[in-house]
Formats: structure tokens, C-alpha cells, sequence
């Protein structure tokens, strides 16, 4: 297969990436081990580390960090950006229709059981309409580039996507190590994110909120994969971090507790899943969550970011209707593409799957992490084998895509410098705006020849640089 | 009828309890076969909370109870009129699509039993209404009343292994088998003020609504062999007892919890 | 702020502290066992200061019979037990952790770095580790960490908690060793005022790092009612419980003032009251009361403030 090289075309350079050019071929060997190194220090010391799940093993875990920068140019951004912005504006008025009338269902556009016997699809939503209309408020998009000209959307993240954290800190860590760079390169800041966050949060204040409103990121906890990034966020927000344990609910409002006693809290970036928000509500075995948080956000005492129900959106199924979304929200053609999917549910496509399956990537519709998949071209005839056995027993779990020609950047490797293959999440913000900073988190899977970026299998993270004019 | 309708629900708890947050499903629905003329709902030491209608047109309210205190008192006092319309939830409103209540739960979950009873029913059935009725039928044939048998966790496949139970088994039984034929099924909670034969019936009621195409949803008690009537005082729903249950509720506090129900429900004269 | 970050802050100094106090205790310990051997062996030290700090049941349970290995092995190695350095010190990392937003970098990245390289030595087979200097590890990472706060914390409410729990941590440690120490020797009343109840003396004074200080203080010959004296009532002596004490006070002090009236001051009002007590006493009244009888109350209302402080900031309800 053909790889789009970012960077090189044949021996030439390409614009973008013109300026690395030299300091990367100049680069002493010894030089770059040591700021590798320095690297890695400075995540360790700064705390960011990665638990897998399920895994056990050293819980301080890094995900490796490339110091190779990948570099979008102006013009492509700009693309990039109204394509994920119009993507996100379709997403919510998807959820906003679902969870109200339901027309795009009545008009036929997507079938009524994709979406009402959807396991994310929240009851205890219907009828609510959270301030401003929106119900996903932090959108990651993942994005995979095949060609000059040529973005897929791989899926949607409507619920709690995580990454950004890095996103900040290899820009930090890029600065500090490199300085030069960001002087003969100029290159758009990043580090306004959490700034933007906590605007877009406080934009989303309920309605019985008349003060300018508390926020707070609840997290499942210190033992969450994820927890540095909860507190990373917290601090660089300046709002408290919090747990289920530390709010509770009187009266008709949500209160968290302080050395001073009860304070109000109005907006919950929550950074729990559905299930757990609240035991009265849904899993009543949920120590994580708030007893009675749903009555207050349902009766417009609290705001809960992203609501309960988004997933309904960024299912692998639905994924497959959002330029539909666009098309009969919007009234516009889609900036960006989908991937061609093969919903197994339909004979057609069934029958097409199994006979390529070593050509095709599998994967469960409600998978995520990179697990439950199977990439046919890399995969041993015995592993298709046990895969096809697992789509057999329940076709409609799984959707099958092409195997994509991700686009290769360079990156440090242990004999030096080689193409590995890449993606990007950018984060969208939707409050009283639209916003998304330039740049995002650019996933690289370390392993030679290997197509899966997810930091759990083996992927590592790079600073994404998008150039100004 | 006319009715009047007195509930309390007494919690006592060994050790005080603080900051108890309840979720009360108690007030009566809103369509053609009741009326609702006084109904005032108390929590001892309690303050209310939020109130609102949900998606399946229930009337939600939250109480929450600081304390510390080693007993609640949750008090329903009302009256209403209520008249037969078959069965049919006609007038009530709604903005949940049926089709969210094929989803599944872990007490309705089918089994083989389950499957192979709804199939030797859906075999003879003429449209989605008789086949209600079958259905609704089978389960009354299949399950004997019989209190102290069951649990609240007891799941539809145990019940009608079982053949014994109340009439939660009753209601998911019928649930689950409705679902197995792609009939959208909940779970209803409420009172009944006597049972068919006009013995008095002295506690809360639950049974099951179907949804027919055509006719909307429709209630169908397997526990008393028929459909709601004006007897029948109706609450709220869900996709099953636990998500449909009158009182749901959550204390701070490592303490056992004793449970005492009196539920009356009386005809006042016309 | 929230209530459990206060929480995590004032039991992060309470730890940092606890693991400061095991690293004494090995010394202490291996100190002991350069000395000829005393009437009873050093077992009976060892025990003594297991009990100091509340784990001789869980060592015996473990390990059964007291031997030197196994002793360096629980006292700083163990993290069944609690008390343990190194358990102690990753508490009071993982507390960190959890309100890493509260800490300043400086304080954060001392921390770290101290359960970074404690796990360093954990890997290394213990056969090749010198013991003496695992002491020297916690006290000087513990004051780099107590410097670094002292040095880069704001001065707001956590810094209070933080400090309040060094404080009431302190007095708790100095209290039980104190009376385990009493409580084990003086019975035998032949051993009273002999050589070798000084020594007992002496132990005490090396487990906290007292004994030049208490040179300084007092000169000549150390005595019972000195070394008592220098532990509990003398204000410049940094452990002992009126310094603690004064410390926990001047940190309730500045959350009441800053918190202003709606919020309770129970803890406040207990402790200036138990400190009023102390600055009436002298050592001869706490004699006359008997040692035990004083450090039993003691230990128990510091253990009230604890509690109080607990119920005035720490649950956050209504």
C-alpha cells in the first residue's frame, strides 16, 4: 500500500515541515537520546503518567512522547476547522432532535431502532432541553489523513473524550526543551484551551442560576486512567475537582462540601460515565455518582456537561448517518468525509465483510480503546477465523471499514528517524460558541508498520503545530 | 369511582441517618381515566425538592431529609375520580418513542422458557391486540399468586420457573414476553382498590402496559387476570419495578433499614 | 475549599510526619544494637519501640520472633504496616496526588521525587542497601518536602491543614513514646534512677532527635524529670507536646480567622484549652498526676481535637 508521507514527497520537502528539515538531519544522535530523556523526565516529574485498564503492571506508566512535531500549514487548518465545527453543530442537533420530537427519525433519514434501542440512547433525557440546547459540549473528533487533500472522520466523541491534557503538555514540553523552534517557526498557541473550557462551562449555567456559576470537573477518582488529566484540567481552569463523594443534593440544588461548609455548584463537567452519575437515576449500585443529581438537572438546577444520553450520537452505528446530519440539519454538504462502512446488521453488506475480511478493519460498535477489533491485513488467518466466529454469533455488534492508508509522519526510532503512521483528535468546544483551538492530539503507532495509535495498544503522542499565516 | 387514597411508608433505621435524597414517583397520571382532586405528599423532616414532569409523563419530585433522624415518614393523602377506559392510556401525554421500551433488563431478561412460551402464544394470535391478551393470559395460567415466594430481585425467568409469585413476577413476566414479540412492554405502579371478586386489597399495586400499534399504550393485569379499570389508580412507569418504583432513595449513614408500608384505598360515597 | 482536599492536605502531613518518625525509630533501633547488650537483650528495646508506635501485635502476627533484619524490614520496608516509612511516605505521596492542584509545584515535585527514588531503593535487594543511610533518605526528602512548603505554599487554609497536621502528629508521637517507654520500664521499680533506666532515658531522647538539643538545654546529667520536662513543658524544644501544641493552635487560630464566624471553632476553643492547661503545669504537678495518668488523658484529647477538627471543616455538609 501507498502512505501519504507528511512530510517527505519522494526527496523533497514539503512546505510545511521546510524548517525541521535541518534540525532534524543535524540532529547528533547522542543529543537527541539525551533530550529524549529530558522528556521523559519532565513528564515523570510533572506527574503525567497513564494507567491501562485492566492491565495491572507499573501505574505510573508514560505514553511515550515523540519529540518529531507533526505540522499542518495554515490552509489546511482552516479546512480541517469548518469541517469539525460543522460536524459538531450537526452532532448536537442530532441529540437535541432525539431527545425532543425526533424528526430526522419520523422523516425516515435514520432508522428509529439505530437510535431509540441504542444502549447510550438516556430516557430520562426526553423532553429536556439543557441550556443553550446543547448536549455534548466537549466533542474530539479523530481524524485520519490518506492523501494531500484527503481527512476522514474515524468516529466522533460526544461524551467524555480524553487527550487534551497531552495536547497541552507536549506544546509545553516542546517549548521548553526547543525554543529555537517556536522562533523560526511560527507556530499558533494552544495553551488558551483551558481558558476557553471554562468560559464555554460557564456559558451552560442552568437556568435557576442567577450569580456567575460555580464549576467543578468530577472525576471517578484517583485510580481513574485518566485522573491526571481531571486535575491537570481543575488547575489550569481554577475550579475544584471533585468527587461523587463531595457533592450531594439539597433541596433543589446540587452542593459540594467545603471547609466552609455547602457551597453551590451550578455546572459539572463530569468525567464519569452515564451509569454511574447517579444511583437513584440509573445503576443503583453507583458509588461514584450523586444521589438525586438527575431530579436537580432535570429541573434545571444543575448543568450537566456532557448530558446524559450524548453517547446516542457518537455511536459507531450512528456514525455511519452524520453526513445525513449535516445534510438534513444544516442544510449544507459535509466539509469532511466519513470512511466507508459496512454495517453488518444489512445482508448486503454481510455477505460483502465476510468474503474480505483479511482486507477489512472490524470493529464492535461499542468498542472503544482499540479493543474488540480486527485488522484483516495484519491479522494471522487463524485470528480472522476466531474474529469471524465473534461476527457470526451477533452480526449487528459490528461495523467493517477499509483498511485506510493513514498517513505516515516522521519520528524518532531507535535507528533513527522513520515514517509511522498517524491520527489526530481535535477538541470542540460548544457552549454559547463554537471553538476549537489550533491543534489537537496527534496519536503515532510506534510500532513499524502498525495502524492502531491507541495509547493502551502500544501508540505514542507528538505536538501538532498548525503555522500561521 | 371515587376514591380516597391514604399511603404511608415508614423507614426505621438503627443507627441516625443523614442527608437522605428520595426520588418520589407518587403522584397519580394525568389522561382520560383519572382525575385527581387533592393529593398532597409529605416527608417527615423533609424538605422538597425539585419537581417536573419526565419523558413518559410522570410526575417526578425530590425530598431530601438532613437529619440525623432514625425514622421517616413518607405520607400520600388524596382523592380522585377515576372511570374504565378499557385498559387504554388514552389522553396521556408522552414524549418517549415506544420502541425505547424493547430494551431489556436484567429481571426481564428472557430465557429459553420465556422464549419458547412467547412463541407457542405469538403461533395462534391474530393481531398485536389478541396477542396481548394471550400473552397477558399465559402469564396469569403460568404464575399462582402467592406471596413470601418471591423478591424484589426475583427475575422473570425465575418467576415462571418458579410458577409462584406477586404481581411484580406477574408484570415482568408479561414484559419480557411481550418484548420477545417485539411488542413494546413496561412496567406500571399504582393502587387497586379491590380485586375482582371484591375483596378488599389492602396494598400497592404494579402491573404491565403493552403498546399496541393503533391504540397506544395499553395496561394488562395478569396478577387479577384483566386490564385496568376504574379501579385501578395509576402512578408512574419504567422499564421495569425498579426504575418504574414509587420511592427511590439514598442515605449517608452505615444503618439497617426497617420498612413498614400501610396503604388504604377507599370508595367515598357519590 | 473542598472538604476532602483539606482532608488529603491534613493527613498528608500527619504521614509526612509518621514516616519521619519511623526513620527515627531504625535508627534508634540500630543504635541500639552497636551498645553491649543490656540484662534483658535489645528484643526488649525493639519491642518497646514497636509499641511506641502502636504495630508490636502486627509484627508479632507477621514475623514472629524480633530480629534485626526482620525488624529494618517492617520499620521501613513494610507496607502491611501502616506506620511503616514507606508506607507512610506513599500515603502521604498518593494524598498529594489527589489534590495535586493544591500544591504548588515545588511541593508536588519534592514529593514525588521522594516516592520516585523510595521506589528505586525498594527494587534494590536489600542485602546491598546501607541501612544507616535509609534514615538520612526519609528525613532529608521529608525536609525538603516541609521546606518546600513552608517555602512556596500560599498562606491560605491548606497550608493551615497541612501544618495543623504536622502538628497534632507530632504531639501524638512525642506522647506515646513517652508513656510506651514509662509504661514498659518504670514498674520494675529497681530499675528507677539507675544507670539503666537513664539509658531508657537517653533512647527516647535519640528517637527524637533530642539529645543534643537537650545538652544545650540542660547540661550534666540526664534525669528523668529533665528529660520530661524538655519533651513535654520546654517551648524550645521543637517535639515537645507545648510546641506541638502551640503550633496546632496558632494554625486553628488562623482558619478561624479566616473562615470568620459561620463556621464552628470547636477544635479552636478545645485546643487553646488543652494548651491553657499545659502552661500551668510544671513538671513535678504532672508527676504528682502520674506520667501515665498525664499522657493517657493527653493522647485522648488530641485525638478530640483531631475529631473536632474533623467535624468543624472536614464533612462540608449541612
Amino acid at each position: 500500500m501507498n502512505y501519504y508521507n507528511e512530510m517527505f514527497d519522494g526527496d523533497a520537502v514539503r512546505e510545511p515541515y521546510a524548517r525541521l528539515r535541518e534540525w532534524v538531519e543535524t540532529m547528533p544522535d547522542d543529543f537527541r537520546q539525551m533530550k529524549q530523556a529530558e522528556a521523559e523526565a519532565l513528564f515523570r516529574r510533572i506527574g503525567i503518567t497513564f494507567a491501562v485498564y485492566g492491565e495491572g503492571g507499573d501505574p505510573d506508566r508514560l505514553i511515550p512522547f515523540d519529540m518529531m512535531p507533526r505540522v499542518f500549514e495554515q490552509a489546511e487548518w482552516r479546512r480541517l476547522e469548518r469541517g469539525i465545527k460543522q460536524r459538531a453543530r450537526a452532532l448536537n442537533a442530532f441529540l437535541r432532535d432525539v431527545y425532543g420530537r425526533g424528526e430526522i427519525v419520523r422523516a425516515g433519514r435514520i432508522p428509529a431502532r439505530l437510535v431509540y434501542r441504542n444502549e447510550a440512547y438516556e430516557k430520562a433525557v426526553v423532553g429536556i432541553v439543557p441550556p443553550r440546547g446543547v448536549y455534548s459540549h466537549i466533542i474530539g473528533i479523530d481524524i485520519v489523513r490518506t492523501a494531500k487533500d484527503e481527512f476522514h472522520v474515524l468516529e466522533d466523541n460526544c461524551r467524555t473524550p480524553s487527550g487534551v491534557s497531552y495536547m497541552l503538555e507536549n506544546r509545553e514540553i516542546m517549548m521548553r526543551m526547543f525554543p529555537q523552534l517556536f522562533r523560526t517557526n511560527r507556530i499558533e498557541p494552544v495553551d488558551q484551551y483551558p481558558e476557553l473550557l471554562r468560559r464555554t462551562l460557564e456559558s451552560l449555567a442552568p437556568a435557576k442560576c442567577s450569580e456567575r456559576p460555580t464549576c467543578v470537573i468530577l472525576t471517578p477518582g484517583h485510580y481513574n486512567s485518566a485522573y491526571y488529566e481531571h486535575s491537570f484540567l481543575a488547575n489550569l481552569m481554577g475550579v475544584e475537582l471533585v468527587e461523587g463523594q463531595d457533592l450531594f443534593v439539597d433541596g433543589e440544588f446540587c452542593y459540594m462540601r467545603t471547609t466552609t461548609g455547602p457551597k453551590r455548584v451550578d455546572v459539572i463537567y463530569r468525567r464519569i460515565d452515564d451509569p454511574f452519575l447517579d444511583p437513584l437515576c440509573f445503576r443503583p449500585d453507583s458509588m461514584l455518582g450523586v444521589p438525586g443529581l438527575m431530579d436537580v438537572y432535570r429541573s434545571g438546577g444543575v448543568s450537566i456537561c456532557s448530558a446524559p444520553g450524548a453517547g446516542v450520537a457518537d455511536d459507531k452505528a450512528i456514525y455511519t448517518f452524520v453526513p445525513e446530519m449535516v445534510r438534513f440539519y444544516l442544510g449544507e454538504e459535509p466539509i469532511l468525509n466519513n470512511v466507508q462502512t459496512w454495517t453488518l446488521w444489512k445482508d448486503d453488506d454481510y455477505r460483502y465483510v465476510m468474503e474480505n475480511l483479511g482486507d477489512l478493519v472490524v470493529k464492535e460498535v461499542h468498542g472503544s480503546g482499540g479493543y474488540g477489533m480486527l485488522v484483516g491485513p495484519k491479522s494471522t488467518a487463524a485470528e480472522i477465523e476466531t474474529f469471524r466466529a465473534k461476527i457470526q454469533a451477533n452480526p449487528s455488534n459490528y461495523i467493517a471499514q477499509p483498511t485506510l492508508a493513514l498517513s505516515t509522519c516522521p519520528t524518532f526510532v531507535d535507528e533513527g528517524i522513520a515514517p509511522r503512521h498517524v491520527d489526530l483528535r481535535p477538541f470542540c468546544l460548544c457552549g454559547d460558541r463554537i471553538e476549537l483551538v489550533p491543534g489537537g492530539l496527534t496519536r503515532v503507532a510506534l510500532r513499524e508498520g502498525s495502524l492502531v495509535v491507541n495509547s493502551s495498544q502500544g501508540g505514542g503522542v507528538k505536538d501538532t503545530w498548525v503555522l500561521s499565516e | 369511582m371515587k376514591l380516597r387514597i391514604s399511603h404511608e411508608t415508614i423507614y426505621r433505621y438503627d443507627h441516625p441517618i443523614r442527608n437522605l435524597v428520595q426520588s418520589l414517583r407518587l403522584t397519580p397520571s394525568i389522561f382520560e381515566g383519572q382525575r385527581t382532586h387533592e393529593w398532597q405528599i409529605h416527608v417527615s423532616g423533609g424538605v422538597r425538592g425539585p419537581g417536573f414532569r419526565d419523558g413518559a409523563g410522570d410526575w417526578i419530585e425530590g425530598w431530601t431529609v438532613r437529619g440525623p433522624v432514625n425514622e421517616v415518614r413518607v405520607r400520600i393523602e388524596g382523592r380522585i375520580d377515576t372511570r374504565d377506559t378499557a385498559g387504554v392510556l388514552r389522553g396521556h401525554r408522552e414524549l418517549i418513542n415506544p420502541l425505547t421500551y424493547l430494551r431489556t433488563s436484567k429481571v426481564t431478561a428472557p430465557d429459553a422458557s420465556l422464549r419458547a412460551l412467547a412463541a407457542e402464544v405469538g403461533a395462534s394470535a391474530q393481531d398485536q391486540l389478541d396477542l396481548a391478551h394471550r400473552l397477558s393470559r399465559a402469564v396469569s395460567g403460568a404464575i399462582a399468586f402467592r406471596p413470601g415466594v418471591t423478591e424484589a430481585h426475583t427475575t422473570a425467568a425465575e418467576a415462571l420457573a418458579l410458577g409462584k409469585g406477586v404481581c411484580q413476577d406477574h408484570a415482568h413476566t408479561l414484559i419480557a414476553l411481550a418484548r420477545l414479540s417485539e411488542m413494546p412492554a413496561r412496567y406500571v405502579s399504582g393502587y387497586l382498590h379491590s380485586t375482582i371478586d371484591g375483596e378488599a386489597h389492602d396494598a400497592a399495586h404494579a402491573w404491565a402496559e403493552i403498546f399496541i400499534e393503533g391504540l397506544g399504550w395499553v395496561g394488562f393485569d395478569p396478577a387479577n387476570s384483566c386490564c385496568p379499570d376504574e379501579r385501578y389508580v395509576r402512578l408512574g412507569s419504567g422499564i421495569d419495578a425498579s426504575e418504574a418504583a414509587p420511592i427511590r432513595g439514598v442515605a449517608l449513614g452505615n444503618s439497617a433499614e426497617e420498612l413498614a408500608v400501610a396503604v388504604h384505598v377507599e370508595e367515598l360515597a357519590q | 475549599m473542598l472538604s476532602r482536599t483539606a482532608s488529603n492536605l491534613f493527613w498528608m502531613g500527619r504521614n509526612l510526619e509518621r514516616a519521619e518518625t519511623a526513620a527515627r525509630l531504625l535508627d534508634v533501633g540500630q543504635r541500639i544494637t552497636l551498645l553491649p547488650n543490656t540484662e534483658l537483650g535489645y528484643q526488649n528495646e525493639w519491642n518497646s519501640l514497636l509499641q511506641a508506635s502502636g504495630t508490636s501485635d502486627l509484627f508479632r502476627q507477621k514475623y514472629g520472633e524480633i530480629t534485626q533484619e526482620k525488624i529494618e524490614e517492617f520499620i521501613f520496608f513494610d507496607h502491611d504496616n501502616p506506620s511503616s516509612a514507606a508506607s507512610c511516605l506513599e500515603q502521604a505521596r498518593e494524598a498529594g496526588r489527589i489534590v495535586r492542584t493544591a500544591l504548588t509545584s515545588q511541593v508536588w515535585d519534592a514529593l514525588n521525587v521522594a516516592y520516585q527514588e523510595l521506589r528505586k531503593i525498594e527494587r534494590q535487594p536489600r542485602a546491598k542497601l546501607d541501612m544507616a543511610g535509609l534514615t538520612d533518605f526519609i528525613t532529608s526528602h521529608t525536609s525538603t518536602v516541609r521546606g518546600a512548603i513552608n517555602a512556596t505554599q500560599l498562606r491560605n487554609d491548606g497550608w493551615h491543614f497541612m501544618n495543623l497536621g504536622y502538628s497534632i502528629e507530632r504531639a501524638d508521637a512525642t506522647a506515646r513514646l513517652l508513656d510506651v517507654k514509662y509504661f514498659v520500664l518504670l514498674p520494675r521499680i529497681e530499675f528507677v534512677g539507675s544507670g539503666l533506666d537513664n539509658y531508657q532515658w537517653q533512647v527516647i531522647l535519640r528517637a527524637l532527635s533530642a539529645h543534643r538539643a537537650y545538652h544545650w538545654a540542660y547540661g550534666g546529667d540526664i534525669t528523668a524529670a529533665q528529660v520530661a520536662d524538655f519533651l513535654i513543658l520546654n517551648g524550645e524544644s521543637p517535639r515537645a507536646l507545648i510546641t506541638s501544641l502551640y503550633e496546632a493552635v496558632w494554625h486553628l487560630e488562623g482558619l478561624a480567622r479566616r473562615y470568620g464566624d459561620s463556621v464552628p471553632t470547636e477544635a479552636r476553643d478545645k485546643a487553646r484549652e488543652v494548651l491553657a492547661a499545659l502552661e500551668s503545669r510544671n513538671i513535678e504537678m504532672i508527676f504528682d498526676e502520674g506520667l501515665h495518668e498525664f499522657l493517657s488523658r493527653f493522647i485522648r484529647e488530641m485525638a478530640t481535637i483531631s475529631n473536632l477538627v474533623h467535624q468543624d471543616y472536614l464533612m462540608g455538609g449541612v
